[in-house]
C-alpha cells in the first residue's frame, strides 16, 4: 500500500473519494453549481487533507487507540477553522461565496477516513502523498461536476474566476451562447445528483472497457 | 473483565487534554493574527456597497462610522435592531442608507441596502443577501441583471402608489421571466423603506 504509484493511482482513480468511496457528498453536491466554486472548495479540502494526514501520521506513535478518534476530530476541526479564518483574511471575496461551506469540510468523512484508514498506519511521506492524491482526486471531481453543471445550467464556464484568481482571470470566463436560456435543473440540487451519477457511470464504464479486451489496455490514472 | 487500567485512562485523558489545549491555542492565535484584516475586509466590502449607491463625491463624512441603530420596524421588515448609515456633506444631511429586509421572497428573506436622499428620492437599491432561485429570482442581483437600477431616482410620488408594482399587476416595474414573487417582494420592501424614511426623517439625521 505504501508505494508511490499505487497511492497516486488510488487517490486519483481506483479509490477516488467522490466516485468510488462516495464520501464527502454533502459539500460536493452543495457547492458544485459552478466550476470556480467547485475548485475553491476542492483546494480548501485538499489543503485540509494533506495537513491532517501529515499531523496524524506524525503523532501516530504515541496516540492511544482509545482516544484516537476524538484527537483526529480535534486536529481536523482546528485545521478547518484556521483555514476558514485565513481565507477570510486573504481571499475575502471567495470567502463570501464559499464561506458557509468551509465549515462543512469538518463533516467530510473522507478526511477522518484517510486519517484513520491510512495516515495513522503509515509514515509521514506516504501519508502526505495520500492526502495530496485523495484531495486531488476530490478536487478533480468537484471541478468536473461544477463545469458540467455550469455549462448545462448557465451556458458559461469559469464564470467569476476573478473571485479566486484575481482580476486577470476574468478572461478565463467562456460564454458559449449569449442567449442561452439556462437549464435550471442542472443548477438546483437535483442536478448535482444527476451530474454525479453521470460521472460515476462514466468512470465505471471506462474501468469495465479494458477487461472486455482481455486487459490489453491498462487504465491510466487521472485520465478524466 | 476490565481491560483498561486506571493509569491508562488517566494517560488518555491527559493526552486528549493536551491536544484540546494545543488545537484551541492554534485557533486562537490564528484568530488573533487575522482579526484586523478580516474587519478591514468587511469594512471595505461595506464601503464598496455603500459607495455603489452613493458616489463618494457626494459626501465627506465617514459613512461607515456615522450610523444609528433603528428599533425593529414592520416597514423596514426588521425584527431586531438595524443600522442606518448617514451621509453628510459639510455637516448637512445628504442621504440615509437603510438595511431593510423583504420578508416575503420566494425562498425567504432578501436583505437590501436602500439609499434614500434627504429629499425622499431613491439613491439606489442593492440586494446584499438572498436565497432566491439561481437563474430566475437572482436577477435582483446587480451582477446578474440591471433590473435593480430601475429604482434609481424613484420616490413615493414617482410613481404614485399604484405604480409601485410589477407590470403584470399594473405597475411600472418589470417582472422577470418565470419569477414574479421576488420582484414583488423587493418593490414592496423598497416602498416601505421610503415610507419609513418619510415618517422618521427628522429622527434619523439628529
Amino acid at each position: 500500500m505504501t508505494n508511490k504509484r499505487e497511492i497516486t493511482q488510488n487517490g486519483l482513480w481506483g479509490n477516488n473519494v467522490a466516485l468510488v468511496q462516495l464520501l464527502g457528498l454533502c459539500p460536493l453536491l452543495a457547492v458544485t453549481s459552478t466550476a470556480v466554486n467547485g475548485i475553491g472548495l476542492g483546494i480548501a479540502t485538499l489543503i485540509t487533507l494533506v495537513l491532517s494526514n501529515t499531523i496524524v501520521s506524525l503523532i501516530r506513535g504515541f496516540v492511544r487507540k482509545e482516544v484516537r478518534l476524538p484527537v483526529f476530530v480535534l486536529i481536523i476541526a482546528s485545521l478547518v477553522t484556521i483555514i476558514e479564518l485565513s481565507m477570510q483574511a486573504l481571499f475575502y471575496e471567495l470567502y463570501l461565496v464559499l464561506g458557509i461551506f468551509i465549515p462543512l469540510i469538518v463533516t467530510n468523512c473522507a478526511i477522518i477516513g484517510r486519517a484513520e484508514g491510512f495516515a495513522s498506519r503509515n509514515a509521514v511521506g506516504p501519508a502526505a502523498l495520500d492526502g495530496l492524491m485523495m484531495g486531488l482526486g476530490f478536487l478533480l471531481v468537484l471541478a468536473l461536476l461544477g463545469a458540467l453543471r455550469e455549462i448545462i445550467g448557465f451556458g458559461t464556464l469559469f464564470a467569476n474566476a476573478d473571485l479566486m484568481f484575481g482580476e486577470g482571470a476574468q478572461m478565463l470566463t467562456i460564454e458559449f451562447n449569449e442567449d442561452y436560456p439556462g437549464f435550471l435543473l442542472a443548477v438546483l440540487p437535483p442536478g448535482a445528483f444527476f451530474g454525479l451519477a453521470i460521472l460515476i457511470v462514466a468512470k465505471n464504464w471506462l474501468d469495465a472497457r479494458p477487461q472486455e479486451k482481455q486487459e490489453t489496455i491498462e487504465p491510466v490514472p487521472g485520465t478524466v | 473483565m476490565i481491560t483498561i487500567s486506571r493509569r491508562q485512562i488517566l494517560i488518555s485523558g491527559i493526552f486528549l487534554w493536551v491536544f484540546a489545549v494545543a488545537g484551541t491555542s492554534l485557533v486562537a492565535l490564528t484568530e488573533y493574527s487575522t482579526r484586523e484584516s478580516i474587519i478591514e475586509n468587511e469594512r471595505q466590502v461595506l464601503l464598496r456597497n455603500l459607495h455603489a449607491l452613493l458616489p463618494s463625491d457626494k459626501l465627506d463624512n465617514d459613512i461607515v462610522a456615522d450610523t444609528l441603530e433603528l428599533p425593529s420596524s414592520t416597514l423596514l421588515g426588521t425584527d431586531t435592531v438595524s443600522i442606518v448609515y448617514r451621509a453628510r456633506l459639510g455637516g448637512e444631511p445628504v442621504a440615509a442608507i437603510f438595511n431593510s429586509i423583504a420578508p416575503n421572497g420566494y425562498n425567504g428573506k432578501l436583505h437590501l441596502l436602500v439609499g434614500v436622499y434627504s429629499s425622499g428620492k431613491l439613491a439606489g437599491v442593492r440586494v446584499i443577501k438572498h436565497a432566491e432561485t439561481p437563474g430566475l429570482g437572482d436577477a435582483v442581483e446587480i451582477r446578474k441583471s440591471p433590473w435593480i437600477k430601475s429604482f434609481d431616482g424613484k420616490s413615493l410620488t414617482n410613481p404614485g402608489r399604484s405604480g409601485w408594482r410589477v407590470k403584470r399587476d399594473g405597475g411600472e416595474f418589470d417582472q422577470f421571466t418565470g419569477a414574479t414573487i421576488t420582484p414583488r417582494a423587493v418593490i414592496a420592501a423598497v416602498r416601505n423603506t421610503l415610507l419609513y424614511y418619510q415618517q422618521n426623517a427628522d429622527m434619523i439625521f439628529n
